[in-house]
């Protein structure tokens, strides 16, 4: 396991973490007329068995049921912005969470969400519950924005969709579907990958095993590597793969290489389950970005995407996505459907209204949609010329002749920096500049005018720290 | 793509068993690839008793139908409602910081079911979480208490909201119930409640619906609340309340939540479900408060951290938009004052239904005691229908209600 990955599952306990044998404490403790039995669990990571001790000694003072919890780490991603939003330095800067912002610095709420909300506010629209798919108008859209209105895999209706929370919310209900029908599948994911994925599948009891992805050496893809890993895997694994801008190493495969691993995922009779984050972000174009999940449709084979509009849509805190599972057959997808309802009833009910409309109301609308690629484009552009300023501005710096053309090859969000945890540590204690510890900066947060300072930090961690 | 014949293997791991078999796969088109069907396992679940009935209601065409099944307040005209304090706040902030507008809620919901001048809201004692409505709250709490008491059932009265065994089975915590409805009286089972609370092992944890008992609408007197404290006392029981209606028993919210006050003042550490899908008519956003009483602030600190752990892994973050839109009615005292207001004129609606019901069907001359219909509490009438009756109103009638005989109240 490469560094990267053990700073990325701090949040949560691996399933064959090895704990150390607790002790079966049986205690007795009398509280009035009644008592108290502490059955000890054994090797349950989250109970803290020393606190126990304490409470005989204070057994006149209301005892909670809860003595044992322990404190959980904070996230290692959303934790970075905690961090940040403590700093009173003027020079700081937020390099953690991948959500965009303008060349000051600030949210952007897109003109095409305004539009679409006054227009909900006019229509003067209520707040009744959704079914628990979702809204209808949503999950259609949502569908063909992906594959495309006239792809078969739609008009043949085969096509399960369900709204979600975003992006985690659609991956935990297709883990929860994993689990139920698939029990002791495992899952591929990439190493390294977005740090909540392993808290999902950990949460939903789903074992996952990583499959080689970033070369540190070329700071580019193991595509061997990768080849390699997803061949061994047991037949029947799900594998999850990054529609596009790969999160953090902004490398994604080739169109050659998606057509490879295509091929060894249907040799293996894996299943291919995507994660697409940043539908947009990646090259500019909406349909571009959704090439990978369309090749792998257009081979007949049956697959499970995740969506979020979080990010192209600026909708983040809306929790608007969806899961869509592609079937073999129309029969197959309503069925699937039904139990991905099944699913969520428990988890939440019905998901919330308002992102829904808000894409629906985008998509469905041409002038909008129009308008929405417009400012997709913009937003792509902006962090391509943010690449290109700090790749400029790490050749004029750096005297070194480090190579680093990484920055420009890499395509989304993110720059995986190569940048270790104690340089990373330096970034932030010595310069102010808040990124997660496996050396992921959001070019997102970043401006052109803090470029060059950015540059300064970047070279000295790199060069001074070890 | 290159078409050809392929073998494959089938590993029937779903039956806990390895079965191999290879097969020739049939290539039924000419595209002559073969697609392993991994969703064929997976049969058809069956509809849910509560949304099943609007589904079922949508695909009716008959002009007179009715829809008694979900629990949506409507008006007069059978419309539903954007409450008037909903509107004040359409334009609210966009830019605002979800983690401040997140603790602002948390603050003010706790006020709400607590009281405000209580210890536990002044000391800050208490672990708190925005959260999916009612059903994601307790969804939360229900992985909390599996993952720090792995063996502990939960007991749920008898009967309960349907979706209650369902989010505590999909946390994996075993469930069981404790007597509640007296079918006879249509009443409280007073009696069989406390001696199954007795006899329940010590420290379990117990589901308790504060007011407007859903689906019954029976709830317990203040006395008898206050006797149920007491042998949770004497039993070590956690009490956890699922708070949906606070508001739609009486019309007075502190009121409603005085089954509450009593087990803090007799010193339990409870937990609590909030939901605002009712009472504030925000139920497509989907905004509610998880929470959770400690021994100290430490503690709470400590519990918070494993909440939002919890809710990290499911959806990361709840919508921001029903969120805004509580916390600024509950904080601003103008709006919270309309909305206090527009509470009490939807529970008076819903007595007044409850009243105009009995009376027609007391003058229809009807053998039957209905009684019940003004003595129970809340948005549900539990009219004591047979399944085979109410499919009968579903047939023949083309009125809609869950099957367990519980309709709501609406326009008439």
């Amino acid at each position: 396991m490469t560094s990267t990955s053990t700073m990325l599952s701090l949040a949560s306990a691996p399933p064959t973490a090895s704990l150390s044998v607790h002790e079966n404490l049986k205690g007795r403790l009398k509280l009035g007329g009644g008592s108290l039995s502490f059955n000890k669990e054994k090797a349950n990571p989250f109970i803290n068995t020393k606190s126990f001790s304490r409470i005989s000694m204070v057994a006149a003072v209301k005892v909670s049921r809860f003595e044992g919890v322990t404190m959980a780490p904070p996230d290692p991603i959303l934790g970075v912005s905690e961090a940040f939003k403590a700093d009173n330095d003027e020079k700081k800067l937020n390099l953690g969470v991948g959500a965009y912002r303008t060349e000051e610095l600030q949210p952007y709420v897109l003109d095409v969400v305004k539009k679409a909300e006054n227009l909900m506010v006019e229509r003067g629209e209520n707040k009744e519950y959704l079914p628990i798919e979702g809204l209808a108008a949503f999950n259609k859209v949502t569908a063909e924005l992906l594959f495309g209105a006239s792809n078969p895999v739609i008009k043949e209706q085969r096509v399960a969709t369900v709204q979600g929370l975003s992006g985690t919310g659609s991956l935990r209900l297709a883990a929860a579907l994993i689990e139920r029908y698939f029990p002791g599948a495992k899952v591929l994911i990439s190493s390294p990958t977005w740090g909540n994925h392993k808290n999902i599948f950990n949460d939903a009891r789903v074992p996952w095993s990583e499959y080689r992805y970033y070369d540190p050496k070329t700071v580019g893809l193991d595509f061997d590597g990768m080849i390699a890993d997803i061949k061994a895997a047991p037949e029947g694994s799900f594998v999850l793969l990054h529609g596009c801008a790969h999160n953090p190493a902004g490398i994604d495969p080739t169109p050659e290489q998606w057509e490879k691993i295509a091929d060894v995922i249907q040799e293996k009779n894996h299943i291919p389950f995507f994660d697409v984050a940043y539908q947009g972000f990646a090259s500019g174009s909406l349909d571009a970005d959704a090439g990978s999940v369309r090749l792998f449709a257009a081979r007949g084979m049956e697959l499970l995407v995740a969506q979020s509009y979080s990010k192209n849509l600026g909708l983040y805190a809306e929790r608007i996505g969806a899961i869509n599972v592609v079937c073999t057959s129309a029969d197959a997808a309503a069925r699937v459907k039904s139990q991905l309802k099944r699913l969520a009833r428990p988890m939440y009910s019905n998901p919330p209204i308002h992102g829904a409309k808000i894409v629906a109301n985008v998509v469905g609308d041409p002038n909008l949609f129009n308008e929405w690629k417009a400012e997709m484009e913009m937003m792509a552009g902006r962090i391509k010329n943010v690449r290109k300023k700090l790749f400029d501005s790490l050749s004029a710096k750096d005297k070194s002749g480090k190579d680093w053309s990484f920055i420009l090859k890499q395509i989304g969000m993110f720059s995986f920096t190569g940048l270790n945890k104690a340089q990373s540590d330096n970034m932030t204690n010595k310069w102010h500049v808040y990124m997660t510890k496996d050396g992921r900066i959001s070019l997102a947060g970043l401006s052109l005018a803090k470029c060059e300072y950015l540059a300064d930090a970047i070279i000295d961690s790199f060069h001074n720290v070890s | 793509m290159k078409p050809k014949p392929r073998i494959n293997i089938i590993m029937w791991r779903f039956m806990g068993s390895r079965l191999t078999s290879s097969t020739r796969c049939m290539s039924t088109s000419t595209k002559a690839l073969c697609r392993f069907g991994w969703w064929d396992r997976v049969s058809p679940a069956a509809k849910d008793p509560i949304t099943g009935v609007t589904e079922a209601f949508l695909a009716d065409t008959n002009p007179h139908k009715i829809n008694l099944g979900v629990g949506a307040y409507r008006d007069d005209e059978g419309k539903p409602v954007v409450l008037q304090c909903c509107d004040f706040v359409r334009n609210v902030g966009r830019e605002s910081n979800a983690t401040a507008v997140g603790s602002k809620l948390v603050e003010e919901s706790v006020k709400l079911a607590y009281g405000k001048d209580a210890n536990v809201v002044k000391e800050g004692t208490f672990a708190g979480l925005q959260a999916l409505s009612g059903t994601g709250a307790c969804r939360l709490f229900a992985e909390f208490q599996r993952r720090f008491h792995p063996e502990s059932p939960i007991y749920f009265p008898d009967p309960t909201w349907s979706n209650h065994p369902n989010i505590w089975r999909d946390a994996q915590v075993p469930v069981r119930t404790f007597q509640y409805y007296h079918p006879v009286s249509k009443g409280l089972n007073f009696a069989a409640l406390m001696d199954d609370i007795k006899n329940a092992p010590d420290a379990s944890f117990f589901l308790l619906h504060p007011c407007a008992h859903n689906p019954t609408g029976v709830d317990p007197t203040a006395e008898q609340w206050r006797e149920i404290s007491y042998q949770f006392k004497v039993k070590s029981h956690f009490p956890f309340f699922d708070v949906a209606y606070q508001g739609f028993a009486s019309g007075d919210l502190d009121m409603d939540a005085q089954a509450i006050r009593i087990f803090l003042e007799d010193g339990h550490l409870i937990g609590c479900a909030q939901s605002f899908a009712k009472n504030m008519g925000l139920y497509g956003h989907r905004v509610g408060c998880l929470s959770v009483l400690c021994a100290d602030a430490k503690q709470a600190v400590a519990v918070q951290s494993q909440l939002q752990q919890i809710a990290r892994a499911m959806y990361s973050n709840p919508p921001i938009h029903g969120l805004l839109l509580v916390s600024t009615i509950l904080s601003d005292p103008e709006t919270k004052a309309l909305w206090v207001k527009e509470v009490k004129v939807m529970a008076n609606r819903i007595q007044q239904m409850r009243s105009t019901l009995r009376e027609s069907l007391e003058k229809l001359a009807s053998p039957l005691n209905w009684e019940h219909i003004t003595n129970q509490v809340g948005m549900f009438c539990f009219s004591g229908l047979t399944a085979d009756q109410v499919d009968r109103l579903v047939r023949e009638f083309h009125i809609y209600l869950t099957r367990d005989g519980r309709m709501r109240y609406i326009y008439f």
